[in-house]
């Protein structure tokens, strides 16, 4: 991978960060500490890993995309708009009557595959559709973006086991380790270490990264796709609210929308255009 | 070869099963470690490339068969009716009803009459925790040719479906050439005092108590309403208006089930006095079939005994 097309995806994630935060700040609510700390891999994955056409979201070869945490709309809408998938004015009606972009996303959406947001179920989606890819000799990847509590829920386990037993090698998760939820510290609240072991244990291939560093985001989706006879799961160690200091590494950004004056003082932060500022 | 006179539902689903799969690619069944009681192990033998066992794991099995829905299957997911539509409700409420996705569902060993193993097996919810879904369709079939009919249709419609089925064979009461037409009632018996609305497979139960009552001098209406949801309004006002007096039979809960269901609808047509026999707030407990019909109140007797109150009911509003 060249240093220019690394700086072309930083400089997308940039425009991502900005799309989030403008979009919060028109919403008034919604969930940014998450949205950001995902936004590297989410940029790198839609611009650089995956197969789709934006302009024919419903093309039979195309990768599939499962946001498990589907709390980090921001984020996945502001990628559709990049990709072409929906215009970037529509981002205003973000969690408005009447809008195709829900609070959590649904398939009212283009580019939404399911509907998601209750934690613990997208992963169980994706191993269906891998296991029909596979049935189906397509070539398609599917790949689900889940958070790190999101382990938490029983049902988590069952997919991964699931996924483990039918060698989906056509599945590749990525776990969005920012080590905070709503109540705080992942280890506090109900602790997960050793992470990767316990996924390693059920039979799949682990891939840790730097979730912020765009040139190794790039490097885990080529290795993913290497990866034979078992799915993997590249645990990107990420920081919550990841490019505006005021919410980085904080939990109570989690589910917060920022009010007029913080969402001007992100947008500052990030050094956002001044069409960002119509709010 | 002799007539057969009495099957279970359950078999009659895994027969159209492997029927289903030989006409269309896209079946896929998907079980969780009931392959054989839930008679899809007659599908799993026959075609072992779409059948897929997700162990003791429910909640995962139904999110998958989503999946699978979304590039293009049609998955079967199969395992008792208390493990699915309870412990899978929020898979089943939030990923395929939300999304409005072409799975479809059989809950076996539905109500008491599953028998010994009690009431952590029977299932006694199911309809209601399913029925209140957007996008689903509910149906429960009476007898073998019902239920056969029931899942081949389950096909033709695209979006979520809950089938139910029974363990115990149950008499064989319609004939394959009887219409099966989703959302409408089958007029078993015509009368005019009553009306006596069933839903599964105690429908010999019920005609029983139509025979019982010629004999007192009653005429009972005996309506077979297989499908739930959407509920046959139009049968229903008609019943009230011509019988003036209702008694609905189940094989699950009262509170939230098919009689709540005709309440509903009898309430905002043509409301009339009714009955409900069913199962009144309690868990099930291990016996026989026929034991627990008696102690929970679904035989013919019973039936009767609800007509003539709901009758005198309706006397009583002159």
């Amino acid at each position: 991978m060249d240093q220019a097309k690394i700086e072309e995806l930083k400089a997308i994630a940039h425009r991502v960060r900005c799309d989030i935060i403008w979009a919060l700040a028109h919403a008034g609510s919604g969930h940014p500490g998450g949205s950001l700390s995902a936004t590297d891999f989410g940029v790198a994955l839609y611009f650089h890993a995956l197969r789709h056409d934006p302009k024919n979201p419903c093309w039979e070869g195309r990768d599939r995309v499962i946001f498990s945490k589907g709390h980090v709309s921001p984020l996945v809408f502001s990628l559709l708009a990049e990709s072409g998938y929906i215009e970037r004015q529509e981002l205003k009606t973000f969690r408005k009557l009447g809008s195709r972009l829900q609070g959590h996303p649904n398939m009212e959406c283009p580019g939404i595959e399911v509907g998601t947001g209750s934690l613990g179920q997208g992963l169980s989606v994706a191993v269906g559709m891998a296991l029909g890819l596979r049935m189906n000799r397509s070539d398609s990847r599917v790949y689900c973006i889940m958070g790190d509590g999101e382990n938490q829920e029983g049902a988590t386990w069952e997919a991964i086991m699931s996924a483990g037993h039918y060698k989906l090698d056509n599945l590749c998760v990525v776990l969005d380790n920012n080590g905070l939820q709503i109540d705080g510290w992942v280890e506090d609240v109900m602790g997960l270490a050793p992470l990767a072991d316990k996924w390693r244990a059920f039979r799949w291939h682990i891939i840790e990264i730097d979730g912020h560093d765009m040139a190794q985001c790039v490097q885990a989706f080529e290795d993913a796709k290497k990866v034979k006879g078992q799915p993997t799961v590249i645990i990107a160690k990420t920081i919550k609210g990841k490019g505006v200091s005021f919410m980085e590494n904080e939990a109570e950004w989690h589910g917060k929308a920022p009010k007029r004056d913080e969402a001007i003082r992100a947008l500052q932060e990030l050094a956002c255009p001044l069409e960002y500022f119509d709010f | 070869m002799a007539e057969v006179k009495a099957r279970a539902t359950r078999d009659a689903y895994g027969e159209a099963l492997v029927e289903l799969g030989a006409k269309d690619e896209r079946i896929v069944v998907l079980g969780a470690d009931l392959t054989d009681s839930t008679r899809t192990k007659w599908f799993a033998d026959k075609y072992p490339d779409r059948f897929f066992d997700f162990g003791i794991a429910e909640q995962n099995m139904l999110n998958a068969a989503a999946g699978l829905s979304l590039v293009g299957k049609i998955p079967f997911v199969s395992t008792y009716g208390v493990f699915v539509a309870g412990r899978a409700w929020d898979q089943i409420r939030t990923t395929t009803c939300y999304s409005n996705l072409n799975v479809k569902i059989g809950g076996a060993h539905g109500g008491i009459s599953v028998g010994p193993d009690g009431a952590t097996h029977q299932a006694l919810e199911d309809v209601a925790t399913m029925r209140v879904l957007p996008n689903m369709v509910v149906i429960v079939p009476a007898d073998f040719y019902e239920c056969k009919k029931a899942v081949m249709w389950s096909v033709e419609h695209y979006g979520p479906v809950y089938l139910r089925f029974g363990r115990e064979p149950v008499p064989i009461v319609t004939k394959p050439e009887d219409p099966f037409v989703f959302g409408k009632a089958n007029l078993i018996n015509d009368g005019s005092d009553v009306t006596i609305i069933n839903n599964g497979p105690v429908l010999k139960q019920c005609m029983e108590a139509v025979e019982m009552l010629a004999q007192k001098g009653i005429s009972a209406r005996l309506l077979n309403m297989h499908t739930v949801k959407p509920i046959d309004r139009a049968a229903i006002r008609q019943a009230a208006m011509e019988t003036g007096a209702i008694v609905t039979v189940e094989e699950h809960q009262v509170m939230g089930g098919f009689g709540s269901a005709v309440a509903e609808a009898v309430v905002q047509e043509h409301p009339v006095p009714m009955r409900f026999i069913g199962i009144q707030d309690r868990f099930g407990e291990s016996g026989t079939p026929e034991e627990l019909f008696e102690e929970f109140g679904l035989t013919a007797k019973h039936i009767v005994k609800a007509v003539e109150e709901v009758l005198a009911q309706k006397k009583g509003r002159g």
